[in-house]
C-alpha cells in the first residue's frame, strides 16, 4: 500500500466500516466492501494522492462495492432495499462508530474477542498486526474475530447505543478494553521489550475517539488523561540497555512536556465535573507525580488522598498495594508493610517487588532476597526481570519502587 | 425479530430451598410471567420436574434404547425455561436479568436459529 493511503486507510477504516456496518447491517460485508474501496483507492488516485474528503470517497465507493455485492445475491434483497435509503454519512457517522465501539464490546464477548474486534474494526488493525501485538499466534486470533462476528449475527448483538439504564455498564466495559490496549502496549505482559508502543498509540487514538464521541462522560476524559500522563513518561521508563528504570530514578527532563500538559488539562476539566470515577482518580493520582519537578517534591499526601477515594468507591487489592507504597513515603517502610501484609496478590511480581523494596528500606535485607527472588520468578517481561535481578544483587542500591 | 430460549440452570445437589422461600420464588415467577405477557414478548415457557423423572431414548443400531434418567447426570441441570421473542440479545439480557432476580439462579440465554 502507498503510504498516503495507508495512512487513510488506519485513519478512516474504522469510520467507514462503522457506517458500512450500520447501512447493511453485516460485518464481514461491511469489512470487505471498505478493503475492496482501499483496494480501489490505489489504482484510481493519482499519484496515490487521496482526494479533498477521502473518508467520503472511501465510504462512497465502499457502498458501491457492497451494493452490487448485494445485487448478486438475492437472498439478500431485503437488505438492499434498506441500504438504498439515503443515508447523510456527515451527519451520522459519529453515531455510527460509537454504535460499533458498543458492539465491539458487547458483555455478552468474552474480553479477548472484544479486544480483537475492536482493534481490528476500529482500529483498521489486520489479523496478523493484531496477532503480533497481543503475542497471540495468528490462527487463535482469527478464529477468535470469526467467533466473535459469528456471535454477533447469530445471538443478534444490536448495532446501538445502548439505552440510559445500561449505560455506565456497558461504557466501563468498553473504557476496560481500551486500558487493557494500553496496559498491554505499556507493560507488556510478556515478551522481550518492556513496551509496545503501537498498541499504546492505538489505545490513545480510541481514547481520543471516545471523547470526541462521548465528550460529556468524565470517566471517558479520565480514562484519556491517564492514558497519556502514563505515555508522557514512556521516554524516560527504559534506559539505554533496556531495564526498567522505577518512576524515582526516572529523568523527568525526558518526559513528554506537551502530553503531560494535555493530561493536566484534561484532569482539570474533569475536577470541574465533580462526577468522579476511578479512571478519574487515577489519572490525577498521575498528574500529581508529574506535577513534581523532582521526586522528592512529590505531594505524597495528596497522592494518599487519592488513593482513599478510590479505595471507597473501587476497593481492590491492587488499590490497597499502591497506597501503601505512598503511605511509606510519608510514614517510613514498616508503615507500608503494614498495609500489605496479607492481601491476596501472592501471584502478582509487582506486590513482591513492592514488599521487597519495603523490606530492604526497613532493613530487612534477607527478607528482601527472597521476596525479589519470588518477584523475578513471577515477572512476565525481560526489562522487569532485568531490573529486579539487579536489585536482588545490589540490595544496597538507592530506594526505588516499582511504579514506572 | 429473533427467538431465545432462556434456560434455568438448577444444581443438582444441596439444600432446596424451605417451603416459605419457595413460596416467595414462585410468586416472583408468576410476577415475570405476567410482565413477558404483557410485555408481547412470550412465546412460551415451564417448570420441569426433577431429572429423576426423565427417561433416555438413543439409537441403537436400527433399534431404540430406552433408559430411565437423564442423558448425562451433571452438578446442574435444566430447572425450567422461557421462550421469548425479542428485537436483540440486549432485550433478551434484559429479562434474563430479571429472571435471575426472580429465581436467584444462573439464566443462560441461547438464540434460536
Amino acid at each position: 500500500m502507498s503510504r498516503p493511503v495507508e495512512r487513510v486507510f488506519r485513519e478512516e477504516y474504522g469510520r467507514a466500516v462503522a457506517v458500512l456496518v450500520r447501512s447493511f447491517g453485516d460485518i464481514d460485508l461491511a469489512e470487505e466492501a471498505v478493503q475492496e474501496a482501499f483496494a480501489a483507492a490505489l489504482q484510481s488516485w493519482p499519484d496515490g494522492r487521496p482526494p479533498p474528503s477521502p473518508a467520503g470517497w472511501i465510504i462512497t465507493t465502499a457502498r458501491n462495492h457492497a451494493i452490487d455485492r448485494l445485487r448478486r445475491d438475492a437472498k439478500r434483497a431485503q437488505k438492499h432495499a434498506e441500504a438504498e435509503l439515503i443515508y447523510d454519512v456527515q451527519q451520522n457517522e459519529f453515531d455510527d462508530r460509537l454504535r460499533l465501539i458498543f458492539t465491539c464490546c458487547h458483555p455478552a464477548l468474552a474480553r479477548h474477542a472484544q479486544v480483537a474486534l475492536t482493534l481490528r474494526l476500529l482500529g483498521g488493525l489486520t489479523t496478523p498486526e493484531i496477532a503480533r501485538a497481543l503475542l497471540v499466534p495468528e490462527p487463535t486470533l482469527a478464529q477468535r474475530i470469526v467467533r466473535a462476528k459469528s456471535k454477533i449475527r447469530d445471538a443478534g448483538i444490536p448495532y446501538r447505543v445502548p439505552r440510559d439504564a445500561d449505560l455506565p455498564e456497558r461504557l466501563s466495559s468498553v473504557l476496560a478494553v481500551v486500558y487493557l490496549i494500553f496496559n498491554e502496549g505499556y507493560s507488556a505482559s510478556s515478551g522481550p521489550g518492556l513496551v509496545r508502543d503501537d498498541l499504546c498509540a492505538e489505545a490513545i487514538r480510541l481514547g481520543r475517539l471516545l471523547r470526541r464521541l462521548m465528550p460529556d462522560e468524565p470517566e471517558v476524559t479520565g480514562l484519556l488523561a491517564l492514558m497519556l500522563l502514563a505515555a508522557a513518561r514512556r521516554p524516560a521508563r527504559v534506559d539505554e540497555h533496556g531495564a526498567l528504570v522505577p518512576l524515582p530514578e526516572q529523568d523527568r527532563g525526558l518526559w513528554d512536556r506537551s502530553l503531560i500538559d494535555e493530561g493536566h488539562r484534561l484532569v482539570r476539566a474533569c475536577l470541574r465535573r465533580n462526577r468522579p470515577g476511578p479512571y478519574q482518580i487515577q489519572a490525577a493520582i498521575n498528574a500529581v507525580h508529574t506535577d513534581a519537578p523532582r521526586a522528592r517534591d512529590t505531594d505524597w499526601m495528596q497522592i494518599v488522598r487519592l488513593y482513599d477515594q478510590l479505595m471507597a468507591i473501587a476497593p481492590a487489592p491492587v488499590v490497597e498495594l499502591n497506597r501503601a507504597v505512598a503511605v511509606a513515603e510519608l510514614d517510613g517502610p514498616d508503615a507500608g508493610l503494614r498495609l500489605i501484609e496479607g492481601l491476596s496478590l501472592q501471584r502478582y511480581h509487582v506486590f513482591h517487588a513492592v514488599r521487597a523494596d519495603l523490606l530492604r528500606r526497613a532493613g530487612r535485607a534477607a527478607e528482601a532476597r527472597a521476596a525479589y527472588a519470588t518477584a523475578v520468578e513471577l515477572a512476565g517481561n525481560e526489562p522487569e526481570r532485568a531490573f529486579l535481578s539487579s536489585r536482588l544483587s545490589h540490595l544496597d542500591v538507592p530506594s526505588g519502587m516499582l511504579e514506572g | 425479530m429473533k427467538q431465545y430460549l432462556l434456560s434455568v440452570v438448577e444444581p443438582s445437589t444441596g439444600e432446596p430451598p424451605s417451603a416459605e422461600e419457595m413460596a416467595k420464588i414462585i410468586a416472583r415467577v408468576e410476577e415475570l410471567d405476567r410482565a413477558v405477557k404483557d410485555a408481547g414478548v412470550w412465546v412460551f415457557n415451564g417448570g420441569l420436574h426433577p431429572p429423576g423423572t426423565a427417561t433416555t431414548l438413543r439409537p441403537k443400531g436400527d433399534d431404540v434404547l430406552i433408559s430411565d434418567g437423564p442423558y448425562a447426570e451433571g452438578k446442574e441441570h435444566l430447572g425450567g425455561f422461557l421462550i421469548l421473542q425479542c428485537e436483540d440479545l440486549d432485550e433478551a439480557l434484559s429479562w434474563a436479568r430479571r429472571a435471575v432476580a426472580a429465581t436467584s439462579l444462573p439464566i443462560e440465554v441461547r438464540p434460536f436459529r
